[in-house]
């Protein structure tokens, strides 16, 4: 597809981050959309670490899908509602799962966490009272090296427990 | 869901906060939130970026390098080689053997060859590729046994062995009754932390110094090295630690810290490099392949009177902690049991591939798949079960090593196996429970989502494994840590360069203030190499030795507390102590509170803490070159598919001897951790090289424990504080994935056994697919 083809220029474009409208300019086509929130839109929560969608540490969500930022290229998401890290809830406000993240030692090193709760939101929106084996599958996609997972399961399960207001 | 029981919790007091209540981490919401600052997030006005060229050879000569073409891309600002390297050409942790660039000849692939800077990473790569290096293509050493046997020419000025050691002890003549021996292999382990090498360099104005902000495990250390490669003295390199995406041994040593100041020293601009996954790969060291020969003699009734062994590590191209990994891995032949004779041979040999050094175990994981793979077989030739065995012979408090060295530490061998056994057994049944409709969960079968797997083939099974590690550095290493502490106005500001690596230092650090100055607010300096080294963060010694120097920092700072206000309202203050947030006269029961007390005051003291001297083995291997020891112990069930090769995990179950529980919610981290890497060793996880190249290095291929694979972990924390240890606390972070690794393996062993009474030997990690099935 040709980038008129595309609706806009190869050099300048807007995307829709968090609620904003952020140009990007100087970009060429093949930027993925985590170089581009990182390196131009200064947005530095998702973190690059396999560069091939393995790891999920990288993930956002566009058009309220999560994806591995590092696998879509940046001017494709034009047009679409991009939500980071950085706007998953009010600054100085964590959400529920962030708190019970912190709370539970889901938590070590933190590179792969801002993924991982990007994920949770999206699980637990799709799926409100999740199974283990629910929560083991969906969240498969994101690689934590520290924890060995158990503390992230209890994080999200507390989450979905607290939102059926403390029904198990 | 997990379950973790804690045995006893001893703790000084139950105020939030203090040591053995689980506070959150400080940097936990910064985490949560995505705000927090980890070494690739570091930028700088007018920065550039840097690139490094890497062998594309595991061994070559070069014979020339053309960077003419690289200059010529427009945005390429310098471009370096081993000719501007100022000063010493060469860095290592133990021995300086490694270039910061190849000159002559190039030694594994992906060696640093060049280095570029450019004004984006596509420029540099593009003058990467410019770089026309001709090589002349050498033949490469790569079986080990060559670099022992001397028939393959030195591939380096140090020659092709690192080192050797032997361990000769008591009557080496002695034959038991049973006998049983095995040779095994362990696979190259990456320690695949996600968040890949990155670092910034800040040149002083002049050029006379420079700031790096880098994830690293020791500020100190890195500093030296890099200093000398620098040709400046130590105080004009300044380090900062750049937050760290964990670290598991792969920061111990240089990678791109040297390049990165030498790019913005030459260019007098601030310059950052950031590593690929697929160059992290070659970028780092890695845990060492080995291959170990065991062979146990015993009593009928199964107590061991003799060990012999031979071990063999591949340290690859460069030396970096081979020699301290052999030295762990030769003095942990016995396991956690008691052995009065022993002969053992150990090796760590050059080779072309990939270099080896530091990961989560250092040597002991090798050790320990060798010893307890061993221990098993004599089980099964005493006619004991795994338990029985285990338990007739294991250490206690006061036994001899191999080495004479005496275990003084605390030593629940027994306990850890004991509580591990009373740990129930999985009820679920292979493939866990059905699921609402009846029908079978699929994700619980081994295999999981291929769905590939019959429920009806699948075969349940048991394995053990227990481990021995050592605490802290050895062979009489000067191993210290330095903490600052200071009290102003009921605040206590602490400052050290303990490196934080996702491992917690930062929650326990100021439990510790909490406890021993009665204050609440506890706040952290910036951790730099602005204060004293705090030594490493590995050889689990941070809790122990940075714990210690913090602990001992504060306890300086409440003497001179105490006579402040002894002065001050007429007491003696042998007779103050901290209660709570309180200072009270023990004896007339005055008290005043630490706020008020410390109104108008400040009190700011450094402290260094040293563990007491070790010493080198002599030539018989002989000598106290540790300095403390903690133990553990593992239980796996595996449901494994014998006809498709295939495992699930389904539980495992340890007890480790932790002394005392600081942060209980932190230890278990640590534990399930640990876990996780024991059971990527065991069935995923392993680098492969090809003639000298590597062939996965990325995470599509190089295989990671995922939700899916790790089973549910349960724990029970044994709390003897350590009388040795200054929190009576031990390290706990390595224990977890040592004998992990072996509990696994033999619980598929286990299994296979039943299927056809026979079983297979599975004497290499990680076990393969073709392994179970063929």
């Amino acid at each position: 597809m040709t980038d008129e083809a595309m609706g806009h220029d190869s050099d300048h474009y807007v995307l829709h981050v968090n609620g904003d409208e952020r140009e990007v300019v100087d970009s060429w086509l093949g930027e993925s959309l985590l170089d581009v929130l990182r390196d131009r839109l200064g947005l530095l929560g998702a973190k690059g670490a396999c560069e091939q969608g393995e790891c999920g540490s990288c993930s956002v969500m566009v058009d309220e899908i999560l994806v591995c930022s590092c696998l879509v290229m940046a001017a494709s998401a034009v047009g679409q509602a991009i939500v980071t890290i950085e706007g998953i809830a009010a600054p100085g406000s964590p959400s529920d799962v962030q708190a019970a993240f912190v709370d539970a030692g889901a938590v070590q090193c933190g590179f792969c966490t801002p993924g991982l709760i990007m994920a949770t939101h999206d699980l637990l929106e799709r799926v409100p009272a999740p199974t283990e084996t629910q929560i083991r599958e969906e969240l498969a996609g994101n690689v934590c090296r520290c924890t060995g997972y158990g503390r992230i399961i209890d994080a999200v399960q507390q989450v979905a427990v607290s939102r059926r207001g403390g029904v198990s | 869901m997990t379950v973790v029981e804690q045995v006893t919790t001893p703790t000084e007091s139950g105020r939030p906060g203090t040591i053995g209540t689980s506070p959150v981490r400080p940097d936990g919401i910064a985490k949560v939130q995505g705000s927090f600052e980890f070494s690739s997030d570091l930028s700088a006005d007018g920065c550039l970026w840097g690139a490094t060229l890497r062998s594309p050879h595991p061994y070559a000569r070069i014979v020339s390098i053309d960077v003419s073409a690289a200059w010529k891309i427009d945005g390429v600002e310098t471009v370096i080689t081993a000719a501007d390297v100022p000063g010493s050409i060469n860095y290592g942790l133990i021995a300086h053997d490694q270039p910061v660039f190849a000159s002559e000849f190039v030694r594994y692939v992906g060696e640093p060859v060049a280095a570029v800077a450019g004004d984006h990473p596509e420029t540099c790569r593009r003058a990467l590729e410019a770089i026309v290096v001709s090589y002349e293509v050498l033949e490469p050493l790569l079986d080990p046994e060559r670099a022992i046997d001397g028939s393959h020419a030195a591939i380096h000025p140090d020659g092709n062995l690192i080192r050797h050691q032997r361990i000769v002890c008591g009557d080496t003549s002695i034959v038991g009754d049973v006998v049983v021996e095995g040779t095994y292999e362990i696979g190259m382990q990456d320690q695949a932390f996600l968040g890949l090498e990155a670092a910034l360099a800040v040149p002083d104005p002049g050029g006379k110094g420079v700031e790096l902000h880098v994830a690293t495990q020791w500020l100190h250390e890195d500093r030296a090295q890099i200093a000398a490669c620098l040709d400046l003295p130590v105080e004009s390199v300044r380090l900062v630690l750049g937050g760290v995406g964990g670290a598991f041994g792969a920061r111990e040593d240089i990678s791109l810290q040297v390049h990165t100041c030498l790019l913005a020293l030459r260019l007098g601009r601030p310059v950052r490099i950031a590593y690929s996954r697929a160059e992290s790969f070659l970028g780092h060291v890695h845990r060492h392949p080995a291959t170990i020969w065991m062979r146990h003699h015993a009593t009928a009734d199964g107590e061991i009177v003799k060990i012999e062994s031979r071990m063999v590590f591949d340290g690859g191209a460069y030396a970096s902690t081979s020699s301290a990994v052999l030295i762990n891995a030769v003095t942990h032949t016995q396991g956690p049991y008691r052995c009065a004779n022993a002969v053992v041979d150990g090796y760590a040999v050059r080779t072309n591939h990939l270099p080896c050094g530091a990961m989560r175990g250092f040597g002991v994981v090798q050790a320990c798949f060798a010893h307890e793979s061993q221990m098993d077989k004599l089980a099964s030739a005493c006619g004991l079960d795994p338990v029985a065995i285990r338990l007739r012979n294991a250490m206690r408090t006061g036994d001899a090593l191999i080495t004479g060295q005496l275990v003084l530490n605390v030593a629940p061998v027994e306990r850890c196996i004991l509580d591990t056994a009373a740990i129930p057994l999985p009820d679920t049944p292979i493939g866990g429970l059905p699921m609402a409709d009846g029908a079978v969960d699929v994700m619980r079968l081994p295999g999981g989502a291929g769905r590939t797997a019959d429920r009806g083939d699948i075969v349940r099974g048991v394995g053990w494994g227990v481990a021995i590690k050592n605490l802290m550095y050895s062979e009489g290493f000067d191993d210290y840590s330095t903490a600052r502490c200071r009290l102003a106005d009921g605040v206590v500001t602490l400052k050290f360069a303990t490196s934080e690596v996702g491992q917690g230092f930062v929650t326990i650090a100021p439990q510790i203030a909490r406890t021993i100055l009665g204050v609440d607010d506890v706040r952290l300096d910036r951790i730099d190499t602005q204060v004293g080294s705090a030594g490493s963060t590995s050889a689990s010694r941070q809790t122990w030795m940075s714990g210690g120097a913090v602990d001992a920092a504060c306890r300086t700072v409440r003497e001179r507390f105490f006579e402040h206000i002894a002065r001050a309202h007429d007491l003696d203050p042998l007779r103050l102590a901290v209660d709570g947030t309180d200072v009270v006269d023990t004896v007339s029961g005055w008290r005043i509170t630490v706020a008020e007390a410390s109104a108008g005051i400040v009190i700011d003291e450094t402290v260094e803490y040293r563990h007491p001297a070790t010493e080198d083995l002599d030539e018989n291997g002989q000598g106290n070159c540790h300095t403390a020891f903690a133990f553990v112990a593992h239980r796996a069930v595996v449901d494994v598919d014998p006809e498709l090769g295939l495992v699930k995990v389904v539980q495992i179950a340890t007890a480790q001897d932790v002394g005392r529980a600081l942060n209980p919610l932190s230890v278990l981290g640590q534990i399930e951790g640990g876990i996780a890497q024991g059971l990527g060793l065991a069935v995923m996880e392993e680098i492969i090289q090809i003639d000298g190249v590597i062939r996965n290095g990325n995470f599509t291929d190089y295989l990671l424990p995922t939700f899916l694979d790790m089973p549910d972990v349960v724990a029970t924390l044994i709390e003897e504080p350590d009388p040795h240890a200054p929190l009576g606390a031990k390290g706990v972070g390595e224990p977890p994935c040592i004998s992990s690794t072996p509990a696994v393996v033999a619980a598929i062993r286990d299994a296979l056994r039943q299927v056809d009474g026979i079983g297979k030997p599975l004497d290499r990690i990680p076990v393969r697919p073709s392994d179970i099935c063929l």
